[in-house]
């Protein structure tokens, strides 16, 4: 009965990222348009989107191998898998001790390493551009976050997300700031990691500068609709991990009443809102940076991180 | 069980000779990796056996043979089980493979008698237990792979390589021999049970650290005492690299751990600052060279580097904690390193094998001259993305695993007490966190480059898949992969029994645990369940399919790729394995390797060809081997005026040695 249980809310928390993922995405590009002044496509447009790329034809290149059609559903499940581990508005989720921290994240790295594979597997100079591009910003980001989570997790006592969750909800965590310094590193990666504007445009294409659009060149149809969802989750998924390790108040405890459920979930509503308001401020007040300017500010994100750990490693109450 | 294994190493040993006679045969190659195969099999059974039994007894045997007042000690304790399924295992695959692979060997005579020998070596180190026999077997080992280098020896790289290796491997032993010689004292006591019995002084348990890392890092491969690796490792018959790459290194790794956890006593606590100070380096270097290389062979070489890094981080940190008495994380940390041996003995006997495979089916390790090989050899290539996967430590494979233990006692050491320790863990646990990012950067680029997109040689596009025994080698490899990734728990409750004798303490038992889930100490802190995470992947990525095939589309049509409106047919405009790691050369070499870009753009109407030149520099080679290497040219050349003197001053010269002595003596 208790696995019945606990299968049915892991199930529901993952229709739950699937569901609300597309409505962020167009949340951010409508706040976007807005602070342009343009009136901007309407928020459920990303829906519409997908949907009809589902409906229409594949076109394949000629020398698209069966690994660059099976990318698209490993990419998809390994993204969807991660997010669905993150707590989103119930601190305590069913299925949470299947992957700490350290493993959602090289669970993202394992859907990267499919797409930077993908981008070379047709074989062009725009796919090879791409994935040549990514894992050099992966080859910093991905250490920068795991110092992060490092730094994070030596405080709380646990990689567990549930439980780092929890304990930065009590208030034995205090004001420390390793912490802070661990929020920059993060908010940073973040932006790199779901390339946003200064480190890529979700909005490009026929620039040389585009990194994640050039992987997915060659992508149609149904493939393209399963990356563009897996990165609508990506963000969303590091929107509810930033708001679960550094805002976690209002998130309903393990076996809550539906009431703090309710609370719960209102919350998460307005964390999501304010993060994405804040995330499309930034975009739209800041431009791109050159490819070779990134590794400078994934650098930074690198060095607090590090700086975070030492403290903590020099000082418990840092 | 002990006389067994000794059995079938003396059966080992005497396929060498029989080899020699059978190498001109047709089948005799056939013959004898066969019968390689069965032994191996038979020794990693009884390797296994011993290491699973519930009341190990402890096997030892002194047979009557080397020094006379010694004879030769063997035993199979918890560590040396561990070794010799792991040798064995490594074994078993390069033998199943080589019985295909073998086939394809030009000049068999050259390999076939020394591979047998050289796996009975390898077994006697890890089941020795005196010193002699030890030095004798190690010995023996490094000029049976040495001979295996040098095989294809009309290649004047091989026979470079194979004298930098010879070189080291002589440097190594000599270290190796003075840790022994401290470790026996003036009594001269030289098996292991006298040896753990006698007590050393700090000073010279100091001394017998330092000459272990070097006798038995060198051979595994550390920074700065790589720079044999890269070179002797691809030359030799890839199924040979393999063994050399994955097993060897770790033969080393037990020569270290034999010395300095079992046979030292208690440690210092700066003996772990040491070996993480080595270690953390060796495993950023070492990706970073990789991603440098364009020959496949040499970029798997450079890896070996990264993973034995990774190693000595995890033993590091155990001598860390079982020097603050701290037996417990010594256990996690320990276990972690000891998962990782056997995990990069896997992948990396993997990734050699196919990296053989494509040397056979298209001629080329270039990876410039590969590319699109889905096409042409779908099983090979399948086998080698579980490989090259697991090699960069994603879920679910195995090789996540390994790093999850090493970063989850990382995460347990702010509670060390020593200063050095606390400012330099940090450090170490970026360079791995570095380390495992640029190892998937490193193995996107070997399987992107030699695997996907379209070929950039005549060799790649004839390409022809390769026979059944090597297939099924890669597949039964990669399956190991995904099982010892997702069911990890029986694999650390395996290695319990050598962590309890090494370092006093093991990990809890994971067997009971639910759902198979892994938790190193505590299931609020931290856990992790390989097996569940596969089938939410598995389950959420068919789900997906099946959903969309059924209620939207399924359909497909083949076009000309889009390529933004620009392809070329011309494979020449793709991406090369050093464009490739361009950004990447451009944000750590310029630094580390003073890589330069030199472009030449010659003013518009002349004819004259623009020019592209990357310079890179070797640091360690320029800084440490140059100048060694320079030094003993000059001395040897001043010595030299020795040879051309007249026979006066050859007998002025003997004259004055006479004196000499006579002084000293009479002194």
């Amino acid at each position: 009965m208790r696995m019945i249980h606990d299968l049915v809310s892991q199930g529901a928390e993952m229709l739950l990222v699937l569901l609300l993922a597309p409505l962020l995405t167009g949340f951010v590009r409508k706040v976007k348009a807005r602070l342009l002044r343009r009136q901007g496509p309407p928020l459920l447009q990303p829906y519409r989107d997908l949907v009809r790329l589902l409906r229409k034809d594949v076109v394949l290149a000629v020398n698209a191998s069966w690994l660059f059609r099976a990318i698209p559903y490993i990419i998809f499940a390994g993204t969807w898998v991660a997010a669905s581990l993150v707590p989103t508005f119930g601190s305590g989720l069913m299925f949470s001790w299947s992957a700490d921290l350290i493993a959602i994240i090289a669970l993202l790295g394992s859907a990267r390493f499919f797409l930077a594979l993908a981008g070379m597997d047709v074989g062009t100079a725009f796919g090879g551009i791409g994935s040549s591009r990514e894992v050099m910003i992966a080859s910093l980001a991905e250490p920068a976050i795991l110092i992060t989570v490092f730094a994070v997790a030596m405080i709380a006592g646990s990689t567990q997300l549930s439980t780092i969750a929890e304990f930065m909800g009590s208030s034995a965590v205090g004001l420390r700031v390793s912490l802070g310094m661990a929020l920059v590193a993060l908010i940073i990666v973040a932006i790199a990691e779901n390339g946003r504007i200064p480190v890529d445009n979700p909005a490009t294409h026929l620039e040389l500068t585009m990194v994640h659009e050039a992987m997915v060149l060659e992508y149609s149809g149904r493939h393209l609709a399963l990356i563009d969802l897996s990165s609508q989750l990506k963000l969303l998924l590091y929107l509810s991990m930033i708001a679960c390790i550094f805002i976690p108040w209002g998130a309903a405890a393990p076996q809550a009443t539906i009431l703090s459920l309710a609370v719960g979930a209102l919350t998460y509503m307005v964390k999501l809102t304010a993060c994405a308001l804040a995330l499309a401020v930034f975009e739209t007040s800041i431009a791109k940076m050159r490819v070779f300017r990134i590794p400078e500010f994934l650098g930074a994100a690198l060095m607090l991180a590090l700086l975070a750990t030492l403290l903590r490693f020099v000082s418990g109450s840092l | 069980m002990i006389v067994l294994a000794l059995a079938c190493v003396a059966v080992l040993l005497a396929l060498s000779p029989l080899a020699i006679a059978l190498a001109a045969q047709p089948r005799g190659s056939g013959l004898i990796y066969g019968a390689s195969f069965i032994i191996s099999l038979a020794l990693c059974t009884i390797a296994l056996i011993d290491l699973l039994a519930p009341a190990r007894p402890v096997f030892s045997l002194v047979l009557p043979i080397g020094l006379p007042w010694l004879g030769a000690h063997f035993r199979i304790d918890a560590l040396s089980a561990f070794f010799l399924a792991v040798v064995n295992f490594g074994g078993a695959a390069a033998s199943l493979f080589a019985l295909g692979y073998g086939r394809h060997e030009e000049e068999p005579a050259r390999v076939l008698p020394f591979y047998p020998a050289y796996l009975a070596a390898m077994n006697i180190v890890v089941m020795a237990h005196d010193a002699f026999t030890f030095l004798v077997a190690w010995e023996f080992m490094s000029l049976a792979s040495w001979a295996l280098v040098v095989s294809h020896h009309r290649d004047v790289e091989n026979i470079r390589a194979g004298y930098v290796y010879l070189l080291m491997a002589s440097f190594g032993t000599l270290a190796l021999l003075l840790a022994f010689g401290v470790l026996a004292g003036a009594g001269g006591h030289y098996d292991f049970d006298s040896i753990r019995a006698t007590p050393l002084t700090p000073l010279l348990s100091g001394a017998v650290l330092l000459a272990a890392l070097l006798g038995a890092g060198s051979k595994a491969g550390l920074v700065p005492l790589h720079a044999w690796l890269p070179l002797a490792h691809p030359a030799a018959p890839s199924h040979v690299s393999g063994l050399m790459s994955g097993v060897m290194t770790k033969v080393a790794v037990y020569g270290f751990v034999r010395i300095v956890f079992d046979l030292l006593g208690p440690p210092e606590w700066w003996w772990s600052i040491v070996l993480l100070a080595i270690g953390g380096p060796s495993a950023t270097l070492g990706v970073l060279y990789a991603l440098m290389q364009r020959d496949i062979k040499r970029v798997l070489a450079y890896s070996t580097i990264e993973n034995i890094g990774i190693i000595f981080v995890g033993l590091g940190l155990a001598l860390a904690f079982k020097a603050e008495g701290m037996a417990w994380v010594a256990a996690l940390a320990f276990t972690a390193a000891l998962l990782h041996v056997l995990n990069h003995a896997a992948f990396k006997s993997l990734l050699f094998f196919g990296a053989g495979s494509l040397l056979n089916a298209t001629g080329e390790r270039d990876m410039e001259k590969l590319g699109g090989l889905i096409h042409r050899m779908p099983q090979t290539a399948a086998a080698m993305l579980i490989g090259c996967v697991a090699i960069s430590a994603l879920p679910p494979f195995n090789g996540f695993v390994s790093e999850w233990l090493t970063f989850q006692a990382i995460l347990l050491s702010p509670q060390l007490p020593s200063w050095g320790l606390k400012l330099i863990i940090p450090a170490v646990g970026g360079l791995l966190a570095l380390a495992a990012a640029l190892a998937a950067a490193c193995f996107v680029k070997l399987y992107g480059i030699s695997f996907l997109g379209r070929a950039r040689s005549a060799a790649a596009s004839e390409a022809k898949e390769v026979d059944a025994f090597s297939q099924v080698t890669l597949f039964a490899l990669a399956a190991f992969c995904l099982v010892a990734g997702t069911l990890p728990g029986l694999f650390i409750d395996a290695l319990a029994p050598v962590a309890k004798t090494m370092v006093g303490n093991s990990m809890p038992q994971q067997a009971g645990l639910q759902w198979l889930t892994i938790v190193p100490i505590a299931e609020s802190r931290s856990s992790y369940n390989g097996l569940l995470l596969f089938a939410f992947v598995l389950l959420s990525g068919s789900i997906a399919a099946l959903a969309i095939h059924r209620l939207a589309s399924d359909r497909f049509r083949r076009a000309p790729a889009w390529d933004c409106g620009f392809p070329d047919p011309d494979p020449v405009i793709q991406y090369t394995a050093s464009s490739f790691s361009q950004p990447i050369r451009r944000v750590f070499g310029s630094t580390i390797f003073a890589a330069r870009e030199i472009g030449e753009m010659p003013p518009p109407g002349s004819n004259v060809p623009a020019r592209f030149v990357v310079d890179m520099h070797d640091p360690i080679w320029e800084a440490l081997y140059a100048p060694i290497g320079k030094a003993i040219g000059f001395a040897t050349e001043r010595i030299n005026v020795l040879q051309f003197l007249t026979i006066r001053r050859y007998l002025t010269l003997v004259f004055v040695a006479l004196i000499v002595l006579l002084v000293v003596l009479a002194l």
